[in-house]
């Protein structure tokens, strides 16, 4: 059988179910403000943040491989603009545009434009540090490992820290070679 | 100004993140009381948001203060906006006059969620019974509410019922 050709972002969204988008932003907030409780640093919180988008990240790139009908990238570039343009519209329903490449092609931003974490979020002053979408980065991290691609996600630009957008820098570590299942008995 | 509310993210993704969360609080307790206490906390943290959200956003900053009306608006208004539906049914106890019970055959937050054996009655539904008392407390209707599992005849699966007991001070209503 011929591959099926790739869907869109706009393609898949519209075929999964969905849920009111306030309730799951309402529900982060929730998770973040447990976190802020039980860790009281902000570092704390944005490390279990980033534990639990990895944890995520590794279970939804089955998801998005099946659905998408994404097969192999052929480049970086390539995989950088299939989690925005697919990936970011699937799950959050918002797309994602991608820029700042460097000359090797390994490492680029991720510019959001439409966050639906952050509605009716407000950082107090004793959260300055808190990277409060941390849990995208890990989602991102962990979905690329399942892919063989180590890479390190952080955060250059963030809205709720005064600036005009928010910018995820993706950066490409190195690529694991593929091996061979090996076999149960062995 | 206020958004109209009318995006959407996948289920996946909120199962997703409502999966770490429990997850998350299952490595901070050591039973499942606690468990479902943290759970409804969280639930409650919503509750209390929605409330304030659908009152100015749908009712013109006006705000319940019947019994009746608050429990259809959490019946009917909150559960259409959150759970994407009306709750299955919304019915008053018959042994006790200040308890209500909200039934849903499938609550979303149940949806994906098998409870262990070893978990005996735990129910994610605590989550839900939480966002039902944020709403009611919020309004002035202190509550105690709790979600139980309760087998229909002929499902595999049991439905969820969250039970409401309203506080001494609101019977007066």
């Amino acid at each position: 059988m011929a591959p099926l050709a790739p869907r869109s972002g706009d393609a898949v969204f519209a075929n999964v179910e969905r849920v009111n988008a306030e309730l799951f932003t309402l529900t982060y907030g929730a998770i973040v403000r447990q976190l802020l409780t039980d860790l009281e640093e902000v570092d704390e919180v944005n490390k279990q943040l980033d534990l639990m988008g990895y944890n995520i990240g590794i279970r939804l790139v089955d998801e998005f491989l099946a659905k998408s009908n994404v097969s192999r990238c052929v480049n970086f570039k390539e995989t950088a603009e299939v989690i925005a343009k697919v990936g970011f519209k699937m799950f959050l329903g918002v797309t994602a545009s991608v820029t700042n490449w460097d000359v090797d092609g390994t490492s680029c931003s991720l510019i959001l434009e439409d966050n639906p974490l952050v509605d009716f979020v407000e950082l107090p002053d004793t959260c300055q540090g808190l990277y409060y979408c941390n849990i995208l980065s890990g989602v991102i991290r962990g979905a690329l490992e399942m892919v063989s691609m180590k890479t390190e996600v952080t955060w250059l630009r963030d809205m709720l820290r005064g600036d005009d957008a928010y910018e995820l820098r993706l950066k490409l570590l190195k690529q694991v070679p593929e091996e061979y299942p090996y076999k149960d008995d062995e | 100004p206020l958004s109209k509310g009318k995006q959407e993210v996948s289920l996946s993704a909120f199962a997703l993140l409502f999966s770490e969360l429990v997850q998350y609080n299952q490595t901070q307790v050591d039973n499942i009381a606690e468990l479902e206490r943290r759970l409804e906390d969280a639930g409650y943290a919503v509750g209390a948001r929605v409330l304030e959200l659908l009152c100015h956003r749908d009712k013109g900053n006006r705000r319940e203060t019947r019994l009746l009306g608050i429990l259809s608006f959490v019946h009917s208004t909150v559960w259409k906006v959150l759970f994407g539906k009306v709750a299955d049914s919304l019915e008053k106890g018959t042994e006790h006059e200040d308890e209500y019970m909200i039934s849903e055959k499938e609550l979303l937050v149940n949806r994906f969620i098998s409870v262990p054996k070893d978990m005996g009655t735990f129910n994610c539904g605590a989550f839900a019974a939480g966002i039902v008392k944020g709403v009611l407390d919020g309004a002035g209707f202190p509550a105690v509410v709790t979600a139980h599992f309760v087998p229909v005849e002929g499902q595999l699966r049991p439905r969820t019922t969250i039970l409401i007991k309203f506080a001494e001070e609101v019977k007066s209503f």
